[in-house]
């Protein structure tokens, strides 16, 4: 009797182990010859690449379920594997063997507008004065984490803390914060971003503090409504009465309490932000060329150079695209955790 | 009424505070407003009459008050960069572009997010369902200039289906007019088109499970009938909701979108001014861009009450 039930699932084991490998080879095949095919149009290579890519994901699927015998969130692994890879890549920029990023003068030897090859100097192909694209992604890359990075913080920080205080002394101070927040959320993001642009420098400082502003109106709204779920419980209460300042009261009972989906939020919010960030650079509003960001690498296709190398769009446009669902899955997640009220919207 | 007159301060209060902030913001620009209207190599009296005649050397407030009465009557200053004409004829001009491609972009939207939503929540875990939820969900991580580039390469490069960098009005040729603005209204409603249809088919899911629900389909309701007359309105209240929030990333990927195909819109008009630091022009396109979006909020939260009786009740 047990024997049968092993033998029954080690078959079932080899029948899903088969159907991976054999969905791995087919999405390989469909994948590699959409790739290089020369009969069709873009749009048709498109499809089939992204139709091998579902198959082999598939497969790999499968594989995992097979040799581990539970599934697993793949897509959600494979999320967390890219974001660590390109913050690693991204701050080991300047020392990993790359090719020029910036500078001009270096790159007059090198091919232009170069399509992606990779087991050449340039993996990913040059721009039209020959630089780098693996190079200047990875550092546009430096550029936009940290831009992000560093609003993200600023914004949770100062919003939070704003948003307790409201939330927890109510009255005056709540309708002075409530109209101001009212009023920077009354101007749509990008026009906000574009507005400050006119006056300030694009560095990486000042964009960095041009986006925190972004985030500032929605977490002081959510750190105010958490802390006002919270400043009623019994807790609270509690150690009000034991005669805690109303510091302590903030700092150890309220905090820690909205700290969770505050972050959560803020997670969700790179994402936009990096968006945000490559956006403006796209309109020409951010960092400068030659520096390169994800969005002034897009906007160089423009104009022409993309319908003869679609490569210049296409290398940064995947970066940034990986990049923003990594974080979109990884934020949906958090909030799914840790902050069930907000998950929905 | 006493809560719609609260509504009411609180939204002045809120466009005064904007108003000032966009003011204030736009006059700290480096560089001299003087110098970019004449250029350089002018005597240098010329500069201080034209200081003098602008009013920059005023205080700030005073500037600000001249500034805020005379937009209030419709008139928002001149425009610093040739064509040098009245700001509020320059946005009057760019208005309507930018108000029609918001407008098909979110009806585009619309039209395809409700019968998929619907699909998906009938058929919520199969196939279908866990396609469109996957595609929609990788759609919200294609940036709109992204998506638009995308689109021209295959659509207007590779396809040639649609023109591309050219603008028709509504008033010259209405089909040529909707063949040029199609395009960039399918990228405005892409990144709409998957957050409605996300929210959608979650309300919708939650809603199928009600009594009621239950109550019509042992009648005998055909399903689709159930999904259009019963299901669909109590679940469309997120979706408003959303609607509202949308809307600043709908003007957004407007402006990106105006930018990209080189529309004559509000966007491109801002992007344009705030390059060449054209601020009486940015002062007044960012004005009217934040009374639009501040009013059409407070419309979705008066309308909830029609579209939910429950809340009614409650604030009556």
């Amino acid at each position: 009797m047990r024997s049968d039930k092993s033998r029954a699932r080690a078959e079932n084991r080899t029948r899903t182990l088969l159907v991976g490998a054999a969905l791995l080879v087919a999405g390989g095949a469909v994948a590699g010859f959409g790739w290089t095919t020369p009969t069709l149009v873009l749009a048709g290579k498109a499809v089939l690449v992204l139709a091998g890519l579902g198959l082999i994901f598939h497969g790999i699927a499968r594989l995992v379920v097979g040799f581990r015998g539970k599934p697993v969130d793949l897509l959600f692994v494979l999320a967390v594997v890219w974001l660590i890879g390109i913050c690693v890549a991204a701050v080991l920029a300047p020392l990993l063997p790359l090719g020029e990023h910036n500078d001009v003068a270096k790159t007059l030897v090198e091919p232009t507008n170069m399509a992606p090859s990779l087991l050449t100097d340039h993996p990913l192909g040059t721009n039209n004065q020959g630089l780098d694209l693996l190079s200047r992604s990875l550092h546009g890359a430096r550029t936009s984490l940290a831009i992000s990075l560093l609003a993200v913080t600023i914004g949770t920080v100062v919003g939070g803390a704003i948003g307790v205080m409201a939330g927890y002394f109510r009255k005056g101070v709540d309708s002075v914060v409530g109209i101001f927040t009212n009023a920077l959320l009354a101007v749509p993001p990008l026009i906000l971003l574009i507005t400050l642009s006119t006056f300030l420098d694009p560095s990486l400082r000042n964009m960095a503090l041009a986006l925190s502003l972004l985030t500032i109106p929605s977490m002081v709204r959510l750190a105010r409504a958490n802390t006002i779920a919270f400043a009623q419980r019994e807790f609270v209460m509690a150690a009000r009465l034991m005669g805690a300042t109303r510091f302590r009261v903030m700092t150890r009972e309220l905090v820690p309490n909205v700290l969770l989906p505050v972050c959560s939020m803020a997670v969700v919010m790179i994402s936009a932000l990096i968006v945000a960030e490559a956006s403006l650079s796209f309109l020409g509003l951010g960092i400068q060329q030659p520096d390169p960001t994800w969005g002034n690498m897009i906007a160089e296709g423009e104009g022409g150079a993309m319908e003869d190398y679609p490569h210049i769009v296409l290398v940064p446009g995947a970066f940034l695209f990986l990049t923003v669902f990594s974080f979109n899955l990884l934020g949906e997640k958090a909030q799914k955790r840790w902050d069930t009220r907000s998950a929905k919207l | 009424m006493r809560r719609i007159a609260l509504r009411a301060g609180e939204l002045l209060a809120v466009l005064f505070v904007v108003s000032f902030g966009v003011f204030a913001m736009v006059t700290l620009m480096p560089g001299d407003p003087a110098v970019a209207i004449l250029g350089e190599g002018h005597p240098k009296q010329d500069y201080v009459d034209l200081r003098q005649e602008l009013g920059l050397d005023d205080p700030l407030l005073t500037r600000y008050w001249h500034w805020l009465s005379s937009a209030v009557t419709g008139d928002l200053g001149r425009s610093l960069v040739p064509p040098q004409g009245d700001v509020t004829d320059r946005i009057l001009g760019a208005l309507p572009v930018s108000f029609q491609l918001a407008t098909m972009g979110l009806l585009i939207a619309l039209v395809l997010a409700v019968p998929l939503a619907m699909w998906s929540a009938a058929h919520a875990g199969g196939l279908v369902d866990r396609i469109i939820s996957a595609s929609m969900f990788a759609i919200l991580s294609i940036p709109s200039f992204l998506a638009g580039l995308l689109l021209i390469m295959v659509f207007a490069n590779g396809l040639g289906w649609f023109p591309r960098a050219q603008w028709v009005r509504i008033s010259e040729d209405l089909p040529a007019n909707l063949h040029h603005a199609l395009l960039p209204a399918l990228v405005i409603a892409m990144m709409e088109l998957a957050l409605f249809t996300r929210i959608l088919r979650n309300d919708l899911i939650v809603t199928l499970n009600e009594d009621y629900i239950l109550a019509a389909r042992a009648k005998g309701m055909p399903p689709w009938r159930i999904m259009v007359t019963d299901a669909l309105r109590p679940s469309s209240f997120s979706l408003v909701t959303l609607m509202g929030i949308s809307l600043g990333r709908l003007i957004g990927s407007t402006v990106i979108v105006e930018y990209l195909f080189a529309l004559p819109g509000m966007g491109s008009m801002i992007v344009t001014a705030a390059n060449q630091g054209d601020f009486p022009l940015v002062q007044g396109a960012v004005l009217i861009i934040a009374l639009v979006y501040v009013v059409v909020n407070a419309s979705i939260d008066v309308s909830y009450g029609y579209l939910d009786p429950r809340t009614r009740r409650v604030h009556a």
